[in-house]
């Protein structure tokens, strides 16, 4: 065994990143790299479904098309809300590294708005689909459809839940170094549901209004 | 209240399930009333089940496979035993009914819940040893991970009491496993079981991506990890890239039957072979996530056991991220029949046979590995040779059945029965037991028994020879899969030949067992005081057997590949440095917590009981709330501590 310590060989080595040889990487990259990862994954999740609608897409048995039952202005409206939603969740993550608590707090009350008038928007659809007889159950079509976009809409809810939760530790604890990372993770997690959404509005939306 | 549970789900009325569920209950309750009278439940509680140390959950998730490799060859000896009596007008011993869930149920647990935790297992146990490091990335979750694959476990078991299983082979192909045609709990059982255990396997995968690219001791650059990190990277990316493929897709098939939606069904729009394309674009890759660490445990074996460093090591990592990226790109092949036409049959029958390439370089790197190597047989080497001669003929009926025309012959034939056996036992089986063999020592700081050791290796060997090689002739002569009754009665001599092949394998399990009794009786005898037993390459033989809690007093120092053969060649002696404090995980029983409220709502999923899914599921999110709430989660051994417990192991590893 060397005699070496961590410290000394770390400080031979600047580059301690963990992707050469400078040991192990420091607790906030790996937190952050590993819920990047997941994320990944659950990207490849979306890419199930989206296959599976492209594949059932044109499958309406009869029913309803995309023509038939998508209004571009809501969706639209819809797009903004979680795009803008976005962006309040950037300016918050910034004011929350620089421990700037009341900014980060209207911050996130804007996210959370604007999230939740996303979901309401989705709701309002997905409920008049059904009361007009386009359910899930009424074609392969709608089964991938409301999958797909309900998906995505729980993916929404649980980041609703999570960005409360997290509100309430840092009211509760200040933006600690362990907060800070965990608000790094929502970051994250809220900006990949938008990479998800420009695929839903491309795909089933865009592509399906035509 | 109760969904759709009612006393008739218990099969009073079948003897042979509930025989062998009151033996496993009278298994189960010996041991927990043993447990109980010995006060050992606090020990087990706080040292075990509330563990984040990747050792012991490696040691539990590979536990686990064990036993469930019990359940699973239960299974196959009854399908045996059943095919080579009911010949002819006989009906053998098995209803069809009966039959049909255990061919389900054996493929399931022996992938899910067998190779799985084997391979998983080995991978917690040795990757933040080999890396140098102190733990993986999340412990927790780690902990979380297997919890959530025990509750797989358990529900799959739970079927032989409380309902049926699915009746629809392992796959669950739709429109069979639809909701009309599987009207009973069969299915859901399936997909539940499987989806739980499945996010444990995806986190174990970010888990083990995460480690292995973000923590590894100082100097340990991506060219200098040892070969077994590198296969285990790649089945953690195929891991993360594969498994939320089946998630979404056994959700499809689970709102088809819960909601009435359309993915897979015979109406509406739905396309059955959609689902077949999506389980294939995960189930090959699994194949390789099971058998890359197989392959990456037999180079540390074969290195170790010839004396000498593993030939071309680099092009044993790019054979290994080749296939990490090939397996992608040849699920088709698992149904030419489909009538995708003969360009894509030839694109993927290309592309399959192209995965045997590296495969070769392989084998090729292990021979020469072996040439002119000090080659010491010990059980581990031997299930490695053995592998070598049963994986590269498998392989080779492997590309047989990848050229299009010939999988038409030999499609759902017994041939690919005998072909997948082949390289599943040949590789992922062997390579666990090596690995079992090999790495036992690390975690308990004694070796196992020798003789009884190689007894079971003879056994694995040629039982698997005479269980399978029947099923390839077999095939040949055009006999189908999963048969209930055999309609041709001069296929019965060769089921017999393959029943006692089952036997052979059977005995090699009771060696196993011996093995285990034998040794742990004979332990101070056995004791590996130097952590070194087989004068090991790689960094886990560098600290004690088994290892402390912290693993590495100080992080070592890697300077080249095969690191700790390198310092015993320069001679390094183990010098104590002056000890700092180091944090470690605090034990969390978050993982337990989690599974206990998995298995309720996963139970009452099955049985449409809602009201406890709703509380299931609360008492989950609750659960995970309340621990994302605590911190610090990390405890510190003290320098004094650190200072004992090496000054007590390096007092006995002193030279004489």
């Amino acid at each position: 065994m060397s005699t070496t310590t961590i410290d000394d060989a770390v400080a031979a080595m600047p580059d301690a990143r963990g992707h050469g040889g400078g040991g192990p990487a420091p607790i906030r990259t790996v937190v952050a790299y590993g819920f990047w990862i997941f994320i990944l994954s659950d990207i490849v999740m979306f890419s199930g479904l989206f296959a599976a609608y492209a594949v059932l897409s044109g499958n309406t048995a009869g029913g309803p098309t995309g023509l038939d039952l998508f209004n571009l202005r809501r969706v639209y409206i819809e797009t903004m809300c979680l795009l803008v939603s976005s962006y309040t969740c950037g300016l918050g993550a910034l004011s929350a590294e620089r421990r700037q608590l009341g900014r980060f707090l209207m911050f996130a009350a804007c996210t959370f708005v604007l999230g939740a008038a996303f979901l309401f928007i989705e709701g309002t659809e997905f409920a008049g689909m059904v009361s007009r007889g386009a359910g899930p159950s009424r074609s392969a079509f709608l089964s991938a459809f409301f999958t797909l976009v309900g998906t995505h809409g729980v993916h929404v809810t649980s980041g609703l839940i999570w960005l409360m939760y997290l509100v309430a530790q840092v009211i509760a604890k200040g933006l600690s170094a362990p907060v800070l990372r965990r608000l790094l993770c929502f970051s994250l997690f809220w900006h990949a549901l938008d990479i998800v959404w420009v695929g839903v509005l491309t795909l089933v939306y865009l592509m399906g209004a035509r | 209240m109760l969904g759709r549970l009612t006393w008739a789900a218990i099969p009073f009325n079948e003897p042979l399930p509930l025989l062998s569920a009151a033996v496993v209950a009278i298994i189960i309750g010996s041991v927990l009333a043993l447990v109980t009278i010995k006060g050992w439940v606090p020990y087990l509680w706080r040292e075990w089940v509330t563990s984040v140390d990747h050792k012991r959950i490696g040691v539990m998730y590979f536990a686990l496979g064990l036993v469930m490799l019990l359940r699973g060859f239960a299974d196959a000896f009854m399908m045996r035993t059943q095919q080579a009596i009911a010949v002819g007008d006989a009906t053998g011993y098995l209803p069809p009914a009966h039959y049909d869930q255990i061919f389900s149920a054996h493929g399931s647990i022996m992938i899910f819940f067998v190779a799985m935790p084997l391979v998983i297992g080995l991978m917690n146990f040795v990757v933040p040893l080999q890396l140098g490091v102190r733990d993986v990335a999340f412990p927790t979750l780690n902990s979380i991970s297997f919890w959530l694959t025990a509750t797989g476990a358990l529900l799959i078991n739970l079927s032989l009491v409380i309902g049926v299983f699915a009746r629809t082979g392992w796959m669950g192909y739709p429109p069979l496993s639809e909701l009309p045609f599987s009207p009973d709990v069969g299915v859901d059982y399936y997909l539940w079981s499987l989806q739980i255990s499945g996010i444990g396997t995806l986190l174990t995968g970010v888990n083990f991506v995460t480690t292995i690219l973000k923590l590894r001791a100082p100097g340990m650059t991506y060219f200098r990890m040892p070969v077994f990190c590198w296969t285990a990277l790649s089945a953690s990316l195929l891991i993360v890239a594969a498994f939320p493929i089946l998630t979404a897709t056994f959700m499809m098939l689970l709102l088809d039957r819960y909601l009435g939606m359309h993915f897979f069904t015979n109406d509406a729009g739905g396309n059955q072979m959609m689902y077949v394309n999506l389980f294939w674009a995960w189930g090959h890759p699994e194949v390789y996530i099971l058998v890359l660490p197989a392959f990456g445990a037999f180079s540390e074996v074969v290195a170790t056991f010839s004396g000498k460093g593993l030939f071309s090591y680099r092009s044993m990592v790019l054979a290994t991220l080749g296939i990490c990226v090939l397996s992608f790109m040849v699920w088709l092949h698992h149904f030419f029949t489909m009538g995708a036409g003969a360009d894509v049959n030839a694109f993927f029958g290309i592309m399959s046979s192209i995965i045997a390439v590296p495969t070769g370089v392989k084998v090729f790197n292990w021979l020469f590995t072996m040439y002119r190597g000090r080659v010491v047989f010990k059980t581990p080497m031997l299930f490695a040779v053995g592998f070598m001669i049963t994986f590269v003929i498998g392989g080779m009926t492997g590309v047989l059945l990848a050229v299009p025309p010939v999988d038409f012959v030999l499609h759902n034939s017994v041939f690919l029965v005998a072909h997948f056996h082949n390289v599943i036992i040949g590789g992922v089986v062997y390579g666990a037991l090596a690995g079992y063999n090999y790495w036992f020592p690390k975690a308990f700081g004694f070796t196992l028994d020798e003789r009884l050791g190689k007894a079971s290796f003879w056994c694995w060997l040629i039982g698997f020879y005479l269980a399978f090689t029947p099923l390839y002739v077999l095939g040949l002569m055009g006999m189908t899969r999963r048969l209930q009754r055999i309609p041709e009665p001069s296929w019965q001599p060769l089921l017999l030949v393959a029943e006692a092949g089952a036997i052979v394998i059977f005995c090699g399990i009771l060696c196993q067992i011996a093995q285990l009794y034998v040794s742990i009786r004979a332990r101070q005898r056995r004791l590996d005081l130097t952590g070194d037993p087989w004068d090991g390459r790689t960094l886990e033989w560098a600290t004690s057997s088994p290892p402390p809690p912290y693993n590495f007093a100080v992080l070592p120092r890697v300077e080249t590949i095969d690191a700790f053969w390198s310092m015993k060649r320069r001679g390094l002696r183990p010098v104590e440095p002056a000890h700092e404090p180091i944090e470690m995980p605090r034990n969390s029983p978050v993982g337990f917590i989690i599974a206990f409220f998995a298995t309720i709502t996963g139970f009452a999923l099955i049985w449409h009981i809602w009201w406890m899914v709703i509380i299931g599921l609360l008492a989950s999110v609750v659960t995970l709330m309340v621990f994302g709430w605590s911190d610090p989660r990390e405890r510190e051994i003290s320098a004094a501590e650190i200072a004992e417990i090496e000054r007590a192991r390096l007092s006995v590893r002193q030279p004489a």
